[in-house]
């Protein structure tokens, strides 16, 4: 199967650059320790402060997990792979799902790596709960995976890393991944317009669970048809592909 | 038709064939072959292709020879449907190169570009042979490019020849009837451009096509059975090495003079230009037989005559700096 060699190989790839894997992996799994860890006693209304951090750290992590491909697509232009590709019977959808899966693949990586840190922690949940968890985060992170198809193909390798390091940061921020926001007004309102919080949201291990309205998903599927459109025309743009 | 401002005329119909024959070796050509048919590109104000007719039948290595600025990465691009041509069409097998890329007939080595990392050399080339429906046998792929050794090394731990020993493997994965080669051999060093082009003949020995474009005159006239030569964006000359040598009417006058004069011997009839290293010198001739009998005729104590028609070196200066004002 073509697309099945082409994938396994590009996911080869991305657990083997361990540049990503420290920092898609490492770092936040280090902060919701020295956070959720130093106040794992603290309460935030009703709610244990690590199970409340689990979400916003699991939001976090994926979405740097989920965007680093993004990094790796313009690592690679440098180098005149995508010209080479486009010497080849590749389709862009093989590409491309190759690209979403190992971002996907690193997603998974650090959310298992967060939740067990969670229950070394003492977040406890039922199965419906980690398991409804689990399937928004994935839905949530359409938005980011195509954010980083889209600035791989426009932005060279040199800025990169301040792009992706500064949209997942001002993203992690503004969804209330690092620490809660205005729970009314107008800045929540906006707040609300953000994927990123829905993506924390999803990851609301306390209570009955995450939940999304509707709202959230006119969110996320607004976002992700908007970047998918951005990413699809800047791969077309960078390989004259159509 | 083609401009052949270097006076090589006969290629690719003869005067004696039929009008029949001709356009049915035309019609099979074109669905074994590579057609290029009145190819123009500009880019803003450079003119890079300016009117490029060319076939290529199967079977033949043919190098695309010309300086840097001649227009040959550029005429590749466009024979591999990386670019759009301003006007003009390209045919491989009969169909539009995108078409011939996905099918896999074409592959190519382009000039610039480098390897993914992150994967050994044989995961790579296995990786690129997934993408084909009938490609050749990985192992087979490794062993034509040498690289039998190196299937377990990591893509960012090799050097550059062995780089572009791996960037021909994946080309050559495809089992493609063209392989088109930009410069390959551009950044290497001597003994690296040895070794990749005995990778390349072994290859080519397979019967595959293989186009190479080269500034390199030694590189086309050791590997190429054709040479297309381009100048300025246009092909200036077209035919075999001999073919070319025979058609360029510079010939030079080897001999040893003590104590020869450069402009007097500039000004006999029949020199073009005269090259004095202390007494040996050489005539760059247009006229060689009248520069001689004036040679000897003023100057009886020059020994060691030696008269010998153009290298390729001569015919490539001779052929890509006369072209007219006009077509500048």
């Amino acid at each position: 199967m073509t697309a099945a060699t082409y994938t396994r190989y590009e996911l080869l790839r991305t657990f083997r650059n361990r540049r990503f894997f420290i920092f898609s992996l490492v770092f936040p799994l280090v902060l919701f320790y020295v956070i959720a860890g130093s106040n794992r006693h603290t309460d935030l209304g009703g709610v244990p402060f690590p199970t409340y951090y689990m979400g916003g750290m699991a939001g976090w992590a994926t979405m740097i997990g989920v965007t680093a491909g993004g990094a790796r697509i313009a690592a690679e232009r440098q180098v005149g792979w995508n010209r080479q590709l486009r010497l080849t019977p590749l389709r862009p959808a093989t590409y491309l799902g190759a690209k979403i899966a190992s971002g996907y693949a690193l997603a998974a990586a650090s959310l298992v790596l967060i939740y067990v840190a969670g229950l070394t922690l003492g977040v406890h949940a039922t199965g419906g709960i980690w398991v409804s968890m689990t399937a928004l985060i994935i839905v949530a992170l359409a938005p980011f995976a195509a954010l980083g198809v889209y600035l791989g193909h426009r932005l060279s390798v040199d800025s990169m890393g301040p792009a992706l390091g500064g949209t997942t940061s001002l993203l992690a921020l503004a969804g209330g991944a690092w620490g809660p926001l205005a729970q009314h007004g107008f800045m929540h309102t906006l707040t609300q317009a953000v994927p990123s919080y829905w993506l924390v949201q999803a990851g609301q291990a306390y209570g009955d669970g995450p939940r999304w309205p509707p709202g959230a998903w006119v969110v996320i599927v607004g976002w992700t048809i908007v970047l998918g459109t951005l990413a699809m025309r800047a791969y077309r743009r960078d390989t004259g592909r159509f | 038709m083609s401009r052949r401002i270097g006076g090589i005329d006969d290629y690719p119909s003869s005067p004696d064939r039929g009008i029949l024959e001709v356009m049915s070796d035309r019609t099979t050509r074109m669905n074994t072959g590579i057609e290029l048919h009145g190819l123009v590109k500009s880019f803003g104000e450079v003119h890079a292709v300016r009117g490029v007719d060319l076939t290529i039948g199967p079977g033949e290595t043919v190098a695309i020879l010309g300086p840097n600025g001649a227009g040959k990465s550029t005429t590749i691009d466009l024979l591999l449907g990386l670019l759009r041509p301003d006007a003009g069409t390209v045919s491989i097998l009969g169909r539009p190169p995108e078409r011939a890329v996905r099918a896999g007939k074409v592959s190519a080595m382009l000039q610039t570009g480098g390897l993914i990392r992150e994967i050994t050399v044989g995961e790579l080339v296995t990786m690129m042979a997934s993408l084909y429906d009938a490609p050749m046998d990985v192992h087979e792929a490794l062993a034509v490019t040498g690289l039998s050794d190196f299937a377990d090394r990591r893509t960012e731990g090799l050097s550059g020849g062995q780089t572009q020993r791996v960037r021909f493997a994946l080309a050559i994965v495809a089992d493609p009837s063209f392989v088109f080669l930009d410069e390959p051999t551009v950044a290497l060093d001597v003994e690296a451009r040895r070794e990749f082009w005995t990778t390349i003949r072994r290859f080519t020995e397979r019967g595959t096509t293989v186009v190479f474009a080269t500034h390199y005159l030694d590189e086309a006239d050791a590997n190429a059975d054709r040479i297309v030569l381009m100048a300025d964006g246009a092909i200036v000359a077209d035919g075999s090495v001999t073919d070319i040598k025979a058609h360029v009417d510079i010939r030079t006058i080897r001999f040893t003079l003590p104590g020869g004069d450069s402009t007097a011997l500039a000004a006999l009839p029949g020199v073009v230009d005269v090259d004095r290293h202390g007494d040996s010198i050489r005539l760059r001739c247009d006229d060689a037989d009248l520069a001689l009998r004036a040679l000897i005729a003023t100057r009886p104590d020059a020994r060691d005559f030696e008269v010998r028609g153009a290298d390729l070196e001569e015919a490539f200066l001779q052929l890509t700096t006369s072209i007219p004002a006009a077509v500048r």
